[in-house]
């Protein structure tokens, strides 16, 4: 149903201009004067449709892909411009039409800080897929214009949940970004892609089901009226304990299982390991920073009680996450299955610092899920770009490589090093930042989060040292290096890396008062120090 | 930055005091780092056209660094002794609402001393690889390691916080890991490169917890804003400032390779010798004793701590001791020393305000005497077709005349022969850790002192079996001195050996460096449980009983060529120990477990619970299907039927 929805917005939107300066409304959202955040996913769902229109002999097809997608990156970093991180409404470049008012549906847009992050995340991430899948589908032809058609689709729909400001419409596009995936893994997948794909559908929707139930719970038991599925006016009501508690469970499920936590996990890794890179690349790397991406903007701010209510259980499970991912990450031959279980152990990180619940931890969670999806994405296509060569995923089939393809272990390496967040990577400002708030209320759950950083050095060197180092393999004389393509995939993503981890500062500038904002609506004060430095210490204090 | 009040709360806190923005070329400090850095970037991302001159162009930045190194301590000595701690602040790091830290770099005199010792000696060693490294194909990507290290521990000594250091610190885990492993094409190799970077993560794992606890303790990261928010509190703090300064020594451990951590050293030597002159023996693993006497406010605090930091400063000086007296492999030989020699300035460091400025001391006369014997290691091994066994050498001083001077200074000076630099700097040690009441400084002191004399045993050991005795060499041995590139560093780093102590000790350095380890001027006030010509007088003569019987056995005495069986001592200290067994048994074996357990219950027990809720659901949706046809008008019906469920629910609770 929702692609319908979005190639009626283009016109309908853009005829329906907002006042010509930003305006802050009574709501908190601060309109826009153009619609930004539409025509950001307008771009690949008309590309999408014109990949889907194109005849099977055309060849532009993965150009026109790439053109696409590189246009909508280029208009999300415009849009991020337009962004001010000083302002004091809730969500800024505001769109609003009505759209079912006799149910409180409407096609409301906007984004906070953590929002335009993760949008202009996406818009990097995809292009890169585009170029890393350019040989994905060896036949050409149709079948080639649909795989980066549907690459296009799920980026719209996407970006379609990280700008919805209507509970409503972040479900339709949580649901209809399924149907992207279930083919991008059902029919470009490996031997085993049938199952994965309808593993992954199931449990989805299975998690979407209890989610939708909760999604109309909450309108009916909100302020209703026509914008009664409006975050703004569904933030600050107070339910019934018991009833805020159902509500609670049942968004959190779908956010779990998308996220995917542990127990509810077990769908990634035979997702992952069926499906091409580039498209578990997108998978773990974005789509499933839509389930802690919900967890912040919907459990913790609709259902603050019921969220601190919970955090015992949360953390724990969590803290599980963390070190089984890990630990069954150590065992895996599969190199696609282990990224999957050390993506499993770095949610559990992104999920403990959201329930932390302090500025330094949920800034740290929200960054987190930025460069989460640089250094997954980096991985997988650098599993991607071995297994091409070798035509094997399974790391017991290499050794040695080192010496056949230096720039190929040079990347692996910085990749690897990312995942295990050395400092000087963006994932250790993060996963540090995750820690250190967390050890401001849980010193224990810091601790035993801080093994998973012990255990992600194991996975990470004992790969590589299985994979690159050893005696010179026999017969493998011809195998190319890095190609200039495959060069271009790889620079965007050590870039974001290394400027993440020494200069993340312009983004935890944006994202800084999305996430003042989410502790202000839970209710929580942030903790203080023990023994506080005497005043006028220089730096890295308590300001 | 924001000026600091000129008054301080407390009057211990005055040796802290004064950081002052830095000014003249402290201002451009960052060129430290900025150089050896760009060079490393540029000879990893330039390839082909830096085959050749990669290695000059390396060799000169970190020169480069030395420079401004050396105009920082002259611009330094200038000013008096409390104006002398400079800050500059680089640019808004982790601005994160109550956690806002700048990254920073604190210019003083611990941190100068630390910045000479590594541009200094991380030079001259990079002259010496353009000599050692010259036939090596990779030797544009060594030399961009060398330079990589040379930034991160730069980096390390100069942080003005925790987490900055925290930086540096894993940064030159990073190299020492890459030059470990440099030749991993042989498999032990990158296994030993794997160990030690995950030995050091154990560490790390104690040194960010501890950064974690100072923060939620203090709100504060920064070095100068926890030593007085340590010196404020003081007890009253107590049990955070005990957990902080265990976790810290926990850090320290792993890269100091002490005592339980210290497993990894010896399977570092994988490396080529230059690096194990400049990382495993002058500078990296010395970063956990700056690591302790940089915390020292908080050591101060926290007793127990600081004893603990004693006690595994003795254990690790004693068991690298008796380790050195049991190999052959003349690097594995060094590095158990490194491991001994670090265990004393560790056992320094905890004794607190007495012993902090010695710690420092021993720290730079060891990094000369102990990089130069590495490079005469190297140099011997280079002449005699890359072997390590010292049972196959002998007689090597006729042949390499060079080496055989330069190693003689190098293993005068850590025996602590008097007036060289080992005698200055450890006989201070022993000295200080005779100071005390009850057991410990019968303990500490005894320790250190009949552990010197096991120095000089297994030194002379090392030094005899190599350079002197019968010629024991292979049939197409032809031993030859090094090339100049090599032998200059030696020479110049044998001047330091025999010099450099006695220098920096009448050119007052102990005084120079209180201002930033505070108490040595109340050193006076503490008197040894001996007297001082007690100690020195049976240091030297346990010294000359050590020379004595090594002398005898492996000088007079032919030494076997296959080492002989030997007691269950030398047996147990030949296998380190036992530690990779210990280690095998307390963390390989249940960390195997973890990983099987893990493993299987997630491929049975999880995946076949939501195995059962998919199937469950999958036979009621085809049942639905069947009903309904077609896949997406169940979901619908599913949806639908779930929604009433719920409602329903939610209308009966309410109601």
């Amino acid at each position: 149903m929702s692609p319908i929805v979005l190639m009626s917005t283009p016109m309908t939107s853009v005829s329906a201009l907002a006042p010509a300066s930003p305006v802050v409304t009574a709501a908190g959202t601060s309109a826009s004067a153009f619609p930004w955040l539409t025509l950001i996913g307008a771009i690949p769902l008309l590309g999408a449709l014109l990949l889907f229109a194109l005849p099977g002999r055309a060849q532009v097809g993965r150009a026109l892909a790439l053109g696409f997608s590189l246009l909508a990156f280029v208009v999300s970093v415009v849009a991020a411009t337009r962004f001010d991180p000083g302002s004091t409404a809730q969500f800024q470049l505001g769109e609003r039409l009505e759209w079912i008012p006799q149910f409180g549906v409407s096609y409301s847009l906007g984004v906070d800080g953590m929002g335009i992050a993760m949008i202009v995340m996406s818009t990097i991430i995809v292009p890169v897929c585009v170029l890393a899948g350019w040989h994905d589908v060896p036949e050409g032809g149709r079948r080639r214009n649909v795989y980066f058609a549907w690459m296009l689709l799920l980026e719209a729909m996407i970006i379609g949940v990280f700008a919805s400001t209507d509970v409503f419409l972040f479900y339709v596009f949580f649901e209809a970004m399924l149907v992207p995936v279930y083919f991008l893994i059902g029919s470009y997948g490996g031997p085993q892609r049938h199952a994965a794909a309808t593993k992954f559908l199931l449990v989805s929707l299975a998690g979407g089901l209890v989610m939708l139930a909760a999604v109309i719970g909450v309108y009916v038991l909100g302020p209703g009226g026509p914008d009664g599925f409006l975050v703004e006016r569904l933030t600050g009501l107070s339910f019934d304990p018991l009833v805020e508690r159902l509500l609670f469970v049942g968004f959190f499920l779908a956010f779990a299982i998308k996220a995917p936590m542990w127990p509810v996990h077990t769908w990634l890794p035979q997702a992952a390991s069926q499906a091409t890179p580039a498209t578990s690349t997108l998978l773990v790397g974005i789509l499933d920073k839509v389930g802690t991406f919900g967890m912040i903007r919907f459990c913790l701010q609709m259902f603050p009680e019921a969220s601190r209510w919970a955090t015992p259980v949360v953390i724990v499970l969590a803290l599980v996450s963390i070190v089984f991912g890990a630990a069954v990450a150590i065992g895996q031959d599969d190199m696609l299955r282990l990224i999957a279980y050390t993506s499993i152990s770095h949610f559990g990180f992104i999920v403990l610092g959201i329930f932390a619940f302090t500025h330094v931890a949920g800034a740290g969670s929200v960054l987190y899920m930025v460069n989460h999806g640089f250094s997954t994405a980096a991985m997988f296509l650098m599993a991607g770009m071995l297994a091409q060569r070798r035509g094997s995923v399974r790391i017991s089939d290499y050794g040695g490589w080192q010496r056949v393809t230096p720039v190929l272990a040079g990347c692996f390496l910085v990749t690897g090093l990312a995942t295990l967040s050395l400092p000087g990577m963006g994932s250790f400002v993060s996963e540090f930042l995750v820690m250190l708030g967390t050890f401001q209320r849980y010193p224990w759950a810091a601790a035993v989060s801080s093994l998973g950083i012990i255990l992600a050095a194991i996975y990470i060197l004992l790969w590589y040292q299985r994979v690159m180092t050893g005696p010179k393999p026999e017969g493998l004389e011809r195998v190319p290096d890095l190609t200039g393509r495959e060069k271009w995939v790889m620079a965007p993503l050590i870039a974001a890396f290394l400027v993440l981890g020494f200069y993340p500062a312009p983004v935890l500038d944006v994202i800084n008062p999305s996430v003042s904002s989410t502790l202000q609506h839970a209710g929580v004060t942030e903790p203080r120090p023990t023994n506080p430095a005497p005043a006028g210490a220089m730096n890295g204090s308590a300001k | 930055m924001t000026t600091l009040p000129l008054s301080l709360p407390t009057a211990v806190a005055a040796a802290d005091a004064a950081v002052a923005p830095a000014q003249g070329m402290a201002g451009v400090a960052w060129l430290l780092v900025a150089l050896p850095l760009a060079g490393a970037a540029l000879l990893l991302l330039v390839r082909r056209p830096l085959e050749r001159v990669g290695p000059i162009i390396a060799t000169v930045l970190s020169w480069g660094s030395f420079v401004v190194g050396a105009i920082l301590l002259v611009e330094m000595i200038g000013r008096s002794p409390e104006a002398r701690a400079q800050h500059l602040t680089l640019f808004s790091w982790l601005p994160v609402g109550t956690f806002s830290l700048d990254a920073g770099m604190l210019i003083d005199q611990l941190s100068v001393t630390f910045v000479l010792l590594i541009t200094f000696v991380g030079s001259l060693i990079h002259v010496y690889s353009l000599g050692y490294m010259a036939h090596d194909p990779d030797r544009r990507k060594f030399f961009a390691f060398l330079n990589l290290f040379v930034a991160a521990m730069l980096l390390l000594v100069t942080a003005d916080s925790y987490l900055l250091l925290y930086v540096g610190w894993e940064g030159v885990g990073l190299a020492s890991y890459l030059l470990i492993g440099f030749w991993n094409w042989n498999p032990p190799y990158a296994s030993a490169a794997n160990k030690a970077f995950i030995a050091n993560r154990i560490g790390d794992f104690g040194l960010g917890l501890a950064i974690m606890a100072m923060f939620a303790t203090f709100g504060t990261v920064t070095i100068t804003g926890v030593d007085r928010a340590a010196q404020a509190a003081g007890d009253q703090a107590g049990t955070m400032l005990t957990v902080i300064g265990f976790l810290l020594l926990l850090g320290a451990c792993g890269k100091s390779a002490q005592f339980p951590l210290q497993s990894w050293l010896g399977d570092a030597m994988a490396g080529p010798t230059p690096v194990s002159a400049l990382i495993h023996a002058a500078t990296m693993v010395t970063a956990g004793v700056y690591l302790v006497v940089r915390a020292h406010p908080v050591y101060d605090h926290a007793p127990v701590a600081a004893l603990a930091v004693t006690i595994v400063g003795a254990i690790t000086l004693t068991m690298g001791a008796i380790i050195g007296c049991a190999k052959d492999d003349i690097k594995k030989a060094l590095a158990a020393s490194t491991m001994s020699q670090i265990g004393y300035m560790m056992l320094a460091a905890g004794l607190g305000p007495v012993g902090y400025a010695f710690a420092i001391f021993h720290l730079v006369t060891h990094g000369f005497f102990k990089a130069g014997m590495f490079l005469g290691a190297g140099s011997v091994m280079h002449g005699m077709g890359d072997r390590v066994d010292m049972r196959t050498f002998g007689g090597l001083s006729g042949k390499m005349k060079i080496t055989w001077a330069t190693f003689l200074c190098g293993w005068l000076a850590i025996i602590g022969f008097p007036f060289l630099s080992g005698f200055f700097s450890k006989d201070k040690i022993i000295e200080a850790a005779f100071v005390g009441e009850g057991w410990r400084p019968w303990v500490f002191g005894l320790t250190t002192m009949l552990v010197a004399g096991l120095t000089a045993f297994y030194m002379s050991r090392l030094f005899f079996m190599t350079f002197h005795g019968k010629r024991r060499w292979l049939e197409d041995d032809h031993p030859h001195e090094s090339p100049a590139s090599m032998t200059v560093p030696m020479i110049i780093l044998a001047v330091g050996s025999v010099a450099l102590g006695g220098v920096l000790q009448a050119g007052g350095f102990l005084d120079w460096l209180a201002p930033v380890t505070g108490g040595h001027a109340g050193a006076a006030h503490h008197e040894p449980v001996l007297p001082i010509p007690v100690i020195t007088g049976g240091t030297l003569l346990l010294v000359a009983l050590g020379v004595g019987l090594a002398w005898a056995r492996y000088w007079r005495a032919d030494v076997p060529v296959t080492a002989p069986a030997g007691s269950w001592l030398t047996r147990a200290a030949a296998r380190d120990f036992y530690q990779d067994d210990v280690n095998h048994g307390l963390l390989v074996v249940p960390g195997n477990a973890l990983v099987e357990a893990a493993t299987l219950a997630d491929d049975s027990g999880v995946d076949q619970g939501t195995d059962g809720v998919g199937r469950a659901v999958l036979g009621a949706s085809t049942r639905l299907a069947r009903l309904q046809n077609g896949f997406v008008r169940s979901y619908a019906l599913t949806m639908l039927l779930g929604v009433v469920l719920v409602l329903a629910a939610v209308w009966m609770v309410q109601s």
